[in-house]
């Protein structure tokens, strides 16, 4: 039988290659587990467990998911006359397969009918899901609703909801989006008004929200009409219901498994998850942070789809008697693509990582107040600040170079495949038209930049990679390359505060090539620790710091340029906008 | 309330992936050489029987008869959804053949008692005989239907069922208990559930622990051990059992290859029928 975890060499390298034991007695320590019937019995258990998992994920994508892709991007959803959607049948069938196989409360606790697995692992599941239908993974993706309601809700709404999503009987929907609130949600205008009784009601239009139509919203609204920033916003929890209309079912480029509606809420009734006034700065801020690691699993996903699908066919097809792989054009795009995604792997894999961390430092904070000593809960309370910075760092930066790499791996299988890439022969087309979402939900990759760059510019990634310089590495290459990737933080650094100099617009205009030189470097790191345990990714570790680094001294380069005429001359070069 | 089903499970040699040492040289086969697997159509077996559970409610109960790690099968099954989970287990029915085989079957089933279906596989990979179900349902007294297409309807004590029949289908409705062979068209079986594979991972059968060992009283004690049955316990009549009860004895195994390719078409008129035989007779396909 087909498995798409167990055909995956990578994420069963790096399965074993993160300390999977100090996650695993985290995860188990700390998160109220209830008496549920399949509790481990000890750390190697919750290991196996997990590995079994995506053993299940994998069998479930290659065998149920996989097949189904091309029938489903073909036929879509059906928005229904009474403004009702149905999935198609192969979607619904799919949702029902996971459920089946219990997957559908990946990182939810046991105590509400949850595996209790890590980020970490919940990606990798994410990354084997979207691998054979990225429109799917919208679906398997939305658990993160489930860990805001966990994160912040009240015991009463959990109870009520959290099995449910375990279960698999709803799924859910962030409502956030609105006509004028996209990338700026401060401004978002759908209403949530109290009544004498205390009860709230929404009333609005939400746009682009994928599977608005499921059972459970979770909805962004202004509670205080008078604050009209971000400060204004609440978080709501509402049902599906009459007063809920799905008023446009959105026709696009990709991912057609996915339902994208534009919703009307007729004096809906809702209830508010945690505070007043904390709905966007707090709670969708968190959930945002999860669901773009989710986007970069996705990306991962579908590039590995991609990639495997060029490599395969490079070997095949022959042109001037010889199978294409052998000319040096298609080996390097073939070659560039895997490094690419495994480079995107480390990544995002080492924050998920780090988010576990972050994550299980606050829940003990929070839920063991009392049995942790003073001094013990200084330092967890520092620890939990230095993380959150980190992954306020790491999040988007994983988001922003795997949805951009995603975005480049599916054109290039094209590239390889040349005109039958571009046909609907075979799913190429289909990848790339599914992976151009990623680079733009959950928030643009320019958004990314904008959060990514201040860990940059604030010395977060200084330290950061001070941790990594430090290490000493027995083999003398691994020491070389090292030292190279230690030189060029050390230009980047000058070339940070060179940007400084020129002013705040101008550190705006040059965050892209920053923010790709501190990932380039960053990844470096990663893959060095990497190849101290496998001989192949020593090889990987070497071609990707050599072929990235010339990369960034251009990108260093074009900083130190100061060049500002892309605002200076703008309406010169792009001439007056039409009528 | 809800129905009983018992399912007849087989572990059998992986004989899609044959290598060279698949058979001994006394014909029979050599199971050391060969992964040994769920019976494919086994699963789909299971997956009715988990189909009837979800429907109308119930219970299932895995049987399986084989050596001690043949248990594989058991926690698969469990994996999957089944609530009980037998190993039939006897140095003294080695040598089975089907006849044997379902008669030992016959009697776990009668010993499991008060079952409104049993479902089996049409047939075993390693095999390819598709006896051993209908056997079955003959020893216990009971109907069967076999090919199993698709589940229709089961109300009260009756059943209505569909059969592949080649190129075509019938449904039949059927007093309970029957007895049920599955082909692999008749569903998708299901995916192992996380939770049961967290829960059902340590269940062993005794024979699984070496003689004496302190973990097999410690599995004991924490719940995990499976029924391990010999034929003692589904009082066997030792005579009908193993080489003693199995008058089949395999003479030779030979390898055809056939030759002719393509299609021939032959005119449904009294003629062409009795050409087609005459040339069956002729190259001793019939006769």
């Amino acid at each position: 039988m087909a498995n798409f975890f167990e055909d995956n060499n990578d994420i069963r390298f790096l399965f074993d290659y993160f300390d999977m034991k100090e996650i695993a007695q985290l995860q188990e320590r700390e998160t109220p587990n209830g008496d549920a019937d399949y509790l481990p019995r000890g750390i190697e258990d919750v290991i196996d467990n997990w590995r079994e998992a995506l053993r299940i994920a994998g069998e479930v994508a290659a065998e149920t998911l996989f097949p189904s892709a091309e029938t489903v991007d073909a036929e879509g959803n059906t928005l229904n006359p009474n403004q009702t959607v149905t999935l198609h049948p192969l979607v619904q069938a799919n949702l029902d397969r996971l459920t089946q196989a219990d997957l559908m409360g990946f990182t939810l606790p046991r105590k509400y009918g949850g595996l209790n697995c890590p980020i970490l692992v919940y990606t990798m599941a994410t990354e084997i899901v979207a691998r054979a239908d990225c429109s799917f993974m919208n679906m398997f993706g939305l658990q993160g609703i489930a860990d805001t309601i966990y994160a912040f809700a009240s015991d009463e709404i959990r109870d009520e909801y959290l099995p449910k999503f375990a279960s698999g009987e709803v799924t859910g929907a962030m409502v956030l989006t609105e006509p004028d609130a996209g990338s700026d949600l401060q401004s978002v205008r759908v209403r949530a008004e109290q009544d004498a009784d205390g009860n709230w009601r929404l009333n609005g239009v939400k746009r682009f929200i994928t599977n608005g139509c499921g059972e459970v919203l979770l909805v962004l609204a202004r509670s205080e009409p008078e604050i009209s920033d971000g400060r204004g916003l609440s978080l709501f929890i509402a049902d599906r219901g009459p007063t809920v209309r799905i008023r446009h079912l959105e026709s696009k480029l990709g991912i057609h498994g996915s339902p994208t509606c534009e919703m009307v809420f007729d004096n809906t009734p809702c209830r508010i998850i945690g505070e007043r006034q904390r709905g966007l700065i707090t709670y969708v801020l968190a959930l945002m942070n999860g669901a773009r690691l989710g986007i970069a699993a996705q990306s991962l996903g579908v590039a590995e789809a991609a990639a495997r699908l060029a490599r395969n066919y490079a070997h095949a097809r022959e042109q001037f008697g010889a199978p294409i792989e052998q000319l040096p054009a298609v080996a390097d795009l073939v070659t560039g693509m895997r490094i690419d995604i495994e480079a995107g792997r480390a990544l995002a894999y080492e924050t998920a990582r780090i988010c576990d961390i972050e994550n299980n430092t606050n829940r003990l904070l929070e839920r063991n107040a009392d049995a942790l000593s003073a001094d013990e809960k200084k330092t967890m309370k520092q620890k939990s600040r230095t993380l959150k910075k980190l992954n306020a760092m790491l999040t988007p930066m994983s988001k922003y170079y795997c949805s951009e790499m995603a975005i480049r791996t599916a054109s290039d299988a094209i590239q390889v495949m040349g005109g039958s890439g571009y046909m609907k022969d075979y799913p190429a087309e289909r990848y790339l038209r599914d992976a151009r979402i990623t680079n733009i939900y959950e928030g643009t990759s320019q958004l990314q930049i904008v959060a990514a760059i201040r860990g940059l510019t604030s010395g977060v990634y200084q330290s950061y990679l001070a941790e990594f310089e430090a290490k000493t590495y027995e083999d003398a290459d691994l020491e070389a390359l090292k030292a190279r990737l230690t030189a060029a933080r050390e230009e980047l650094a000058e070339t940070i505060a060179f940007a400084k100099e020129q002013g705040g617009l101008y550190v705006d205009l040059a965050a892209r090539k920053l923010v790709d030189c501190g990932i380039d470097i960053l990844i470096g790191h990663y893959l060095l620790g990497q190849a101290t345990r496998c001989g192949r990714k020593k090889k990987v570790a070497a071609y990707f710091v050599e072929t990235r680094l010339p990369r960034m001294a251009m990108n260093c380069a074009a900083v130190k340029a100061a060049n500002t005429q892309a605002l200076d001359d703008y309406l010169e070069f792009v001439g007056p906008a039409e009528e | 309330m809800g129905y009983h089903c018992i399912v007849l499970v087989k572990q059998v040699p992986d004989t899609a992936n044959i290598t060279g040492d698949a058979m001994k040289e006394d014909g029979t086969v050599n199971r050391a050489a060969l992964p040994a697997i769920f019976n494919p159509e086994d699963i789909h077996a299971l997956e009715a029987a988990l189909e009837i559970k979800d429907r109308f409610g119930g219970t299932v109960t895995v049987i399986t008869m084989g050596p001690p790690k043949a248990a594989d099968v058991l926690r698969a099954s469990l994996y999957r959804g089944a609530d009980r989970a037998i190993l039939l287990t006897d140095r003294r029915a080695a040598g089975s053949d089907t006849l044997a085989t379902s008669y030992i079957l016959s009697q776990a089933v009668a010993t499991v008692e008060n079952y409104d279906f049993v479902f089996c596989g049409r047939q075993a990979i390693d095999g390819d005989t598709a006896q051993v179900g209908p056997q079955c349902a003959e020893k216990l007294g009971i109907p069967q239907v076999t090919y199993l297409e698709k589940i229709i309807d089961v109300q009260g004590k009756k059943a209505t069922l569909r059969r592949n029949i080649g190129g075509g289908w019938e449904d039949v409705e059927t007093p309970l208990p029957v007895l049920v062979t599955v082909i692999e068209s008749a569903n998708t079986p299901r995916p192992v559930s996380a939770k049961r594979y967290m829960k059902n991972k340590y269940k062993r059968v005794p024979l699984e622990f070496a003689p004496d060992a302190p973990e097999a009283a410690e599995a004991e004690a924490q719940g995990d051990m499976l029924e391990q049955w010999g034929l003692d316990e589904i009082h066997a009549d030792l005579q009908r059992c193993g080489f003693a009860g199995s008058p089949t004895k395999v003479f030779r195994i030979q390898s055809i290859v056939l030759k002719k390719e393509g299609f021939a078409s032959v005119e449904p008129t009294e003629e062409g029928i009795r050409g087609l035989v005459h040339e069956l007779i002729e190259d001793r396909t019939l006769g």
